[in-house]
């Protein structure tokens, strides 16, 4: 919960032993890096906008963790949050995203012409393609700690943008707060409607304050370009649709996007964005593209195989359940998307996905015919 | 460390002694010398309050009540000394619009000061939920003479348990919503270490939630003594779950006949219990208890958080006065289906729960029975509302059980 700068001045008046907490039994991102040192050298600073240290901390001290997944533990209030308290947060950003270096910079390519292929992946496998990213608003702190005001003039200036948008992607906003009943049902049924967050992890961070104002879902008429506002972040945008064809999935995506982009910027709000943390989010784990490309995919033999996991990993992908992150997969259809974010672009970690998904898709109906898969098994990407 | 609270306590003191001695409202306290923060300052924002007013619309809480757009402007700009905001008090009311049949109170306090600062909401919603306490103008009276309680004796063939319990806050350390960890670690220390020096019936252990034992923790559930991290939305959006389990712990006595509970829902809750219907003997341990806690926190310079105006000051408006509530778990087979039983409730001042607190309902006609008010009257006053009404309960089921009449009591005076 945002306390903000005066409540963060009363408690310097107590003791580094006495502010910091008790990490003992944590397992995430943040509490492997906050020192007790680091907690000293950081508690008295506060971005522009007033968000502190422990507001930062607040969701990796309230959840401990699990053994064997390792959260993040922390967020951003504002785009200044990942410069005030980099010496905690480039730590956890190298960790979590491979060793990335404070002075590596990062590629964005959004030219979906730079794919290659993508739309040959077999419809009797892959059911369904999605690409999802998120953009923040340059300017405006972020939902950890945006006051409503600011929630309300972020909605304002999306559905402002978004209303511009034509020929493919002409569309319409549904306020959550102002839904009817059969709209409501209609987005439930098109698997379009987000609920109140009642993760740990994000309410604990003060994400869900205020609910449901100033959020909503926009969405063009094909329901295949998709604008989540202010949920865990200012915009999330997803494209996607039945069937394999990434390669249209990942055209409309970046075209769209393109498209919202130059929309703010005429506005004079930008996304948040620059050369080494790539587009600028509220979680550490989604800096980079932010993107996450996947399929539904069925692939009931070469999910009991013995290499599954290994495959996955030299392919640079994961498995999630088809319900998405948190979840089982149901009748051998799986999730499998990109598992990296920072450091390389989109076109490459759409293509990961694609070549990867197509290998896996080969390996399942060699494994059908009941021949080894064993040479086919990647060299690590 | 006791340098910084030593520091901050002196002043806080005075604030205790001025309200003491009935020097009127707690302003005067903002004359004393803070290092760090200025009393009242003004917080940062960057958009109108009308930007920022919140929408209330499908709202049903006391706070939605009175949050007029008016109201809200004028207090936005306020924090209290420690930095507590407007916005911070009222999260959990905004966040949880409330139920059409249940009005919950919609806001908290971060500190004692929270109730000085934003009286021009507070006050409003007090009154509503206190039938028509006015802060303004009347004084509350507390009284822990347990002697003066009659008929403290049930039925034990209706009665099968009976509990007091309220809450108590340390003067000078902010409440659960606002707490730093290091004051909630100091609240620990400070009443752990009294708790230490009680003896005879009344001598103890304390459990920290962070360090107890797999045996200790499987004893307390099994006692019915272990508290969990919150779960009710009420409470966690007013961010009074931080940190957990940091700081948090429970004390009982060796007879497991009075309990303390450290930084749940406020910095602490006291509970006397026993199997039976003595009421009398808890409510006697119950004053004793309390009157030694604090005259031990008091050996160290400490003091709980009370003035005239509004008792003992806590984190939910709804626990301000005596913060007390005491009850039985009566068996009531008949009287519970009589049409009238709702009604007979009312009229004694009591309400009814089911036996697994608030919120549930009753197994077999067994009923959690308490008193409905807080602020107001006396702890002598409530207990004996609490006695008279459940004996005339009792007297109404056995009535039933003879098949003869009932009548429906006139009501008390609230």
């Amino acid at each position: 919960m945002p306390f903000g700068n005066t409540h963060n001045n009363f408690k310097l008046n107590f003791d580094v032993d006495l502010e910091y907490p008790d990490l003992t039994k944590h397992n995430n991102h943040m509490a492997k890096v906050l020192t007790k040192d680091i907690y000293a050298k950081l508690r008295d600073k506060q971005t522009p906008s007033g968000f502190t240290l422990d507001d930062i901390i607040q969701t990796g001290v309230d959840n401990p963790g699990h053994p064997f997944i390792m959260t993040v533990g922390c967020v951003a209030g504002d785009e200044e949050s990942y410069e005030v308290f980099k010496d905690l947060l480039d730590p956890i950003i190298s960790d979590r995203h491979g060793g990335y270096k404070p002075t590596d910079k990062h590629k964005t390519d959004l030219n979906f012409e730079n794919l290659k292929g993508g739309d040959d992946l077999d419809p009797n496998y892959v059911l369904s393609s999605r690409v999802r990213t998120g953009r923040s608003i340059k300017g405006y702190t972020l939902p950890p700690h945006n006051s409503r005001g600011e929630r309300r003039a972020v909605e304002r200036l999306s559905v402002e943008a978004l209303n511009t948008l034509d020929g493919e992607f002409k569309g319409k906003y549904y306020p959550l707060n102002k839904m009817t009943d059969a709209e409501q049902e209609q987005l439930i049924n098109d698997h379009f409607l987000f609920d109140k967050p009642v993760s740990p992890l994000l309410l604990a961070a003060g994400m869900a304050r205020d609910w449901p104002d100033a959020r909503g879902i926009w969405h063009n008429e094909a329901k295949s370009f998709l604008v989540w506002v202010n949920e865990e972040d200012h915009l999330r945008v997803i494209s996607m649709e039945k069937g394999g064809n990434m390669k249209e999935v990942f055209r409309r995506f970046c075209v769209g996007l393109n498209r919202i982009e130059e929309t703010f910027k005429k506005h004079n709000h930008g996304f948040m964005w620059n050369e080494h943390l790539g587009y600028v989010l509220t979680c550490p784990s989604n800096l980079g593209t932010g993107l996450r490309g996947g399929v539904h995919v069925k692939l009931p033999k070469l999910s009991t195989h013995a290499k599954f996991e290994e495959i996955l990993t030299r392919l640079r992908l994961q498995k999630r359940g088809t319900g998405g992150v948190d979840t089982a997969s149901v009748g051998g259809v799986f999730d499998i998307s990109n598992a990296d974010r920072l450091g390389s672009s989109e076109v490459e970690q759409v293509q990961l996905v694609v070549d990867g998904v197509k290998l896996m898709v080969e390996m399942e109906k060699k494994l059908e015919k009941g021949e080894a898969i064993d040479s086919m098994i990647p060299a690590q990407k | 460390m006791a340098n910084n609270f030593a520091r901050l306590l002196t002043s806080k003191r005075n604030v205790g002694i001025l309200s003491l001695v009935g020097a009127g409202s707690l302003t005067a306290g903002f004359l004393f010398n803070r290092e760090h923060v200025t009393a009242g300052a003004n917080v940062r924002r960057v958009y109108p309050a009308s930007a920022e007013y919140p929408d209330l619309r499908k709202h049903n809480n006391c706070m939605a009540s009175h949050l007029t757009p008016a109201i809200y402007a004028k207090l936005v700009d306020k924090a209290t000394p420690n930095g507590y905001t407007l916005d911070q008090a009222i999260q959990t009311g905004v966040d949880n619009p409330g139920h059409p049949f249940i009005k919950t109170v919609g806001m908290v306090a971060g500190d004692e000061e929270s109730y000085e600062v934003f009286a021009e909401l507070l006050n409003p919603v007090i009154k509503e939920r206190h039938n028509g306490y006015d802060a303004d103008t009347m004084t509350h009276p507390t009284d822990l003479d347990s002697r003066k309680l009659t008929s403290g004796q049930f039925d034990e063939r209706y009665v099968l348990s009976s509990r007091v319990r309220t809450g108590r806050s340390i003067r000078g350390l902010s409440l659960p919503p606002a707490c730093t960890r290091a004051e909630r670690r100091e609240v620990e220390r400070v009443v752990v270490d009294a708790l230490a020096g009680l003896k005879g019936d009344l001598a103890g252990k304390y459990y920290s939630l962070v360090s107890m034992t797999e045996e200790e923790q499987q004893q307390l559930i099994d006692d019915h003594f272990l508290f969990d991290k919150p779960v009710s939305p009420l409470l966690t959006c007013s961010g009074m779950a931080r940190d957990w389990p940091d700081a948090r712990g429970i004390w009982h006595n060796n007879t497991k006949t009075f309990l303390i509970w450290i930084n749940e829902e406020d910095h602490t809750r006291v509970i006397s219990m026993e199997k039976g219907g003595n009421m009398k003997r808890v409510f006697d341990r119950f004053c004793s208890g309390l009157k030694e806690v604090e005259r031990l926190i008091q050996e160290k310079g400490w003091e709980f958080m009370w003035n005239e105006r509004l008792g003992y000051i806590l984190t939910c408006p709804s626990n301000l006065g005596t913060g007390l509530r005491a009850g039985v778990h009566v068996k009531l087979p008949r009287l519970s289906k009589d049409p009238r039983f709702s009604k007979i409730l009312d009229n004694l001042r009591l309400q009814k729960r089911g036996t697994g607190g608030v919120d549930t309902a009753a197994v077999g006609s067994t009923f959690d029975i308490s008193n409905l008010d807080r602020l107001g009257q006396s702890e002598v006053q409530l207990v004996q509302t609490v006695v008279d009404g459940v004996n005339y309960l009792i007297d109404c089921e056995k009535k039933l059980e003879k098949g003869q009449d009932i009548k429906i009591p006139p009501p008390l005076k609230k």
